[in-house]
């Protein structure tokens, strides 16, 4: 059950304080987007969002609408800061990573504003943990601008058609190749490694295919170690839209479900890997 | 060649790489006018396993042209990369509803196209190489004995040995009884080995036929891989076996498909024997006495013979011999020759290939006049 935390000794409120009956809420989507140490958190009256950015290249972001806390409360316009994902993760999950069915871990956050740490209380049948995380100065994020009126490309497709092919993708291939296009072989995911060149082609017509949109033909290249984490959110998601716009810049929304049915998004944006890119047929 | 496997046969196929890698690292593609088969051998050429698939396991089989003095083509591909496509059986039970094999030489691809559910296709382009034919000189037929059992029955007799366990002996036993008995190294201390036994009986087989006292040792390592798809098939296993030192063949019949795993087994000599390389060349017509003492002094004479054996022959491997029209339902003879250890790339014995070449694949044909003469003389610089 939440429960409260003591105010501030000087009377004034936290800066962000939010409270959560069953933090697997909060992880599960958390470690969806941990491929990298660190992550900027942002807190707005809508929500958190959480951002995890590598190489200039890759952002993958979290968001967890202020509905699915019990309590959400933003004092200023917005607050953000730089934290330790991993260990925001372990102290999310100091009780355990297995979930018992009726069992979980409830959390109460709190953050008094710049240069405080982030206080976490959690508990679990009674035990009650304080976990105390020291935050940074939040990192300038990339801005991808990527909107929907720029978008060339959309599809929309049930995630359980994707899962293995992201698993299997054979990493000794440098890049991802995606090919979208009006006419065959209309979505294509192409490797090339050691073995040889894999396709995976699914056809417009097809059972998965919830929404089709191309209206021109495009291939582009990534990096295939920077997609990859995608899978855990791919993994969690029951469907995914891919977009690119007219740089090749590629946009993969997942959308999650969670154990109480209410809907999340996981949202992964991608450069084309420079030296290849090009839009071909 | 084009051919295209549909339905529960894509699991089959599957499967069989599966047996193959447990083999070698590369995995010989050989498409004929009976089927496709694909074979491996393993690094000491110590074991080879070739699966024949006949055209009716196919939903379309077309092994490609051949001209009065070409060949059907044939290439090698690495194990990992063909593992690699049907690496998970159960997805591809669940997803895969045909599998399209299309080797193109002149394109230098092989392609291997899976249609899955939901309308979805995986195609592989693989890179490959142009091969000389692997194969292994055999003949089930000069086997003394002869043992068949369902697979479930080895499989239950072959669970009592560690999965680390290297060779195992097979032997008659009083009563008739088939015993199974870990291998033991004579340098072993026995305080320090543990000794697994277990005996059959007969009434377990299905057929025995067995020279009383006969046993041989062989790599239980490598006959597991075929196990494994015995199993899974439920086809009974048939293993045909010689003295000592003469390779142990097991083989699995069905009507679409014939597999064969040919495996070294040790020779029995006062000292210390080893498999003996399983190359079927050698220039001297009858085993020695000098039989190198150990395994590594062997292979490195192999290895730096310009081709030919320097020590005793091996006697592993016998020569080829007729074999009988490919009707007959149990199992069927092949002879195969196996390729010379010799240096890689160097062309096999031009005299060996044109002798053999066509005699092997093919239904019901008679075989070419063959001889027992010792073909398998070494030519390389000595004959």
């Amino acid at each position: 059950m939440p429960f409260s935390a003591p105010p501030p000794a000087s009377g004034e409120r936290y800066a962000l304080s939010a409270s959560l009956d069953n933090a697997r809420h909060l992880s599960s989507l958390l470690r969806a987007v941990h491929f990298q140490d660190h992550a900027t958190c942002l807190a707005t009256a809508s929500g958190l969002r959480v951002t995890v950015e590598d190489a200039k290249c890759i952002q993958a972001n979290a968001f967890i609408q202020a509905e699915i806390f019990q309590e959400f409360s933003v004092q200023e316009e917005s607050v953000m800061f730089r934290i330790s994902l991993s260990v925001l993760l372990d102290c999310l999950t100091i009780f355990g990573t297995s979930s018992l069915p009726g069992t979980s871990t409830a959390l109460r956050m709190c953050y008094r504003g710049y240069g405080y740490p982030l206080m976490l209380f959690l508990e679990e049948g009674g035990v009650v943990t304080v976990c105390k995380i020291n935050t940074q100065e939040p990192d300038e994020l990339l801005d991808f601008d990527f909107c929907s009126t720029k978008v060339v490309n959309k599809i929309i497709l049930q995630s359980e058609g994707l899962r293995e092919a992201f698993a299997e993708l054979d990493m000794t291939s440098e890049v991802l190749q995606i090919t979208m296009s009006p006419d065959k072989p209309y979505f294509r995911l192409s490797t090339f490694g050691n073995a040889g060149s894999a396709h995976l082609d699914y056809p417009r017509d097809s059972d998965l295919m919830e929404a089709f949109h191309c209206t021109q033909t495009q291939t582009n290249r990534y990096k295939i170690s920077l997609l990859k984490p995608s899978t855990k959110a791919l993994a969690l998601s029951c469907k995914v839209s891919i977009r690119t716009d007219a740089q090749g810049f590629l946009s993969l929304q997942y959308m999650i479900r969670n154990e109480d049915g209410q809907i999340c998004f996981v949202e992964y944006y991608c450069c084309p890997d420079e030296n290849i890119s090009e839009a071909e047929l | 060649m084009k051919c295209v496997i549909a339905g529960g046969n894509v699991k089959v196929l599957g499967r069989a790489v599966h047996s193959l890698s447990r083999i070698g690292d590369e995995l010989y593609l050989e498409p004929t006018e009976g089927g496709l088969s694909l074979r491996a051998v393993n690094s000491s050429r110590s074991a080879f396993a070739s699966f024949l698939f006949a055209p009716l396991f196919f939903q379309l089989y077309e092994p490609g042209s051949t001209g009065p003095d070409t060949e059907l083509f044939r290439c090698k591909v690495h194990m990992k990369s063909f593992l690699g496509i049907f690496r998970s059986l159960p997805s591809l039970e669940k997803s895969v509803g045909k599998c399209l094999i299309l080797l193109k030489p002149r394109a230098s691809r092989l392609v291997l196209q899976l249609h899955c559910k939901y309308g979805v296709t995986k195609t592989h382009n693989l890179a490959f190489q142009e091969c000389e034919r692997l194969q292994a000189v055999f003949d089930t037929q000069r086997c003394a004995s002869r043992l068949c059992a369902p697979a479930r029955v080895l499989a239950e007799a072959v669970v009592h040995f560690p999965l680390t366990l290297a060779e195992v002996t097979l032997g008659t036993g009083p009563g008739g009884k088939i015993g199974l008995r870990n291998y033991v190294e004579e340098e072993a201390e026995p305080s320090k080995t543990m000794v697994t036994e277990l005996w059959l009986a007969e009434d377990e087989f299905q057929s025995v036929a067995v020279a009383p006292g006969s046993h041989i040792t062989f790599c239980l390592k490598e006959f597991r891989g075929l196990l494994s798809f015995a199993e899974a098939s439920n086809l009974p296993l048939t293993i045909h076996f010689d003295e000592p030192g003469r390779p142990v063949i097991f083989t699995l019949d069905d009507t679409v498909l014939e597999v064969h795993l040919v495996l070294a087994t040790l020779s029995d000599l006062e000292s210390n024997s080893q498999s003996p390389s399983t190359n079927g060349v050698s220039h001297l017509p009858a085993p020695s006495d000098d039989f190198p003492d150990d395994l590594e002094s062997y292979m490195v004479a192999m290895e730096t013979s310009e081709g030919g054996l320097e020590g005793p022959p091996s006697p592993t491997f016998p020569l080829r011999t007729p074999r009988p029209a490919k009707s007959q339902p149990e199992e069927k003879e092949e002879e195969e020759e196996e390729e010379e250890g010799a240096v890689p790339g160097t062309p096999p014995h031009k005299k060996f290939r044109s002798l053999f070449f066509g005699s092997v694949m093919t239904p019901g044909r008679p075989d070419p006049a063959t001889s027992q003469e010792v073909l398998a003389e070494d030519s390389d610089g000595e004959s």
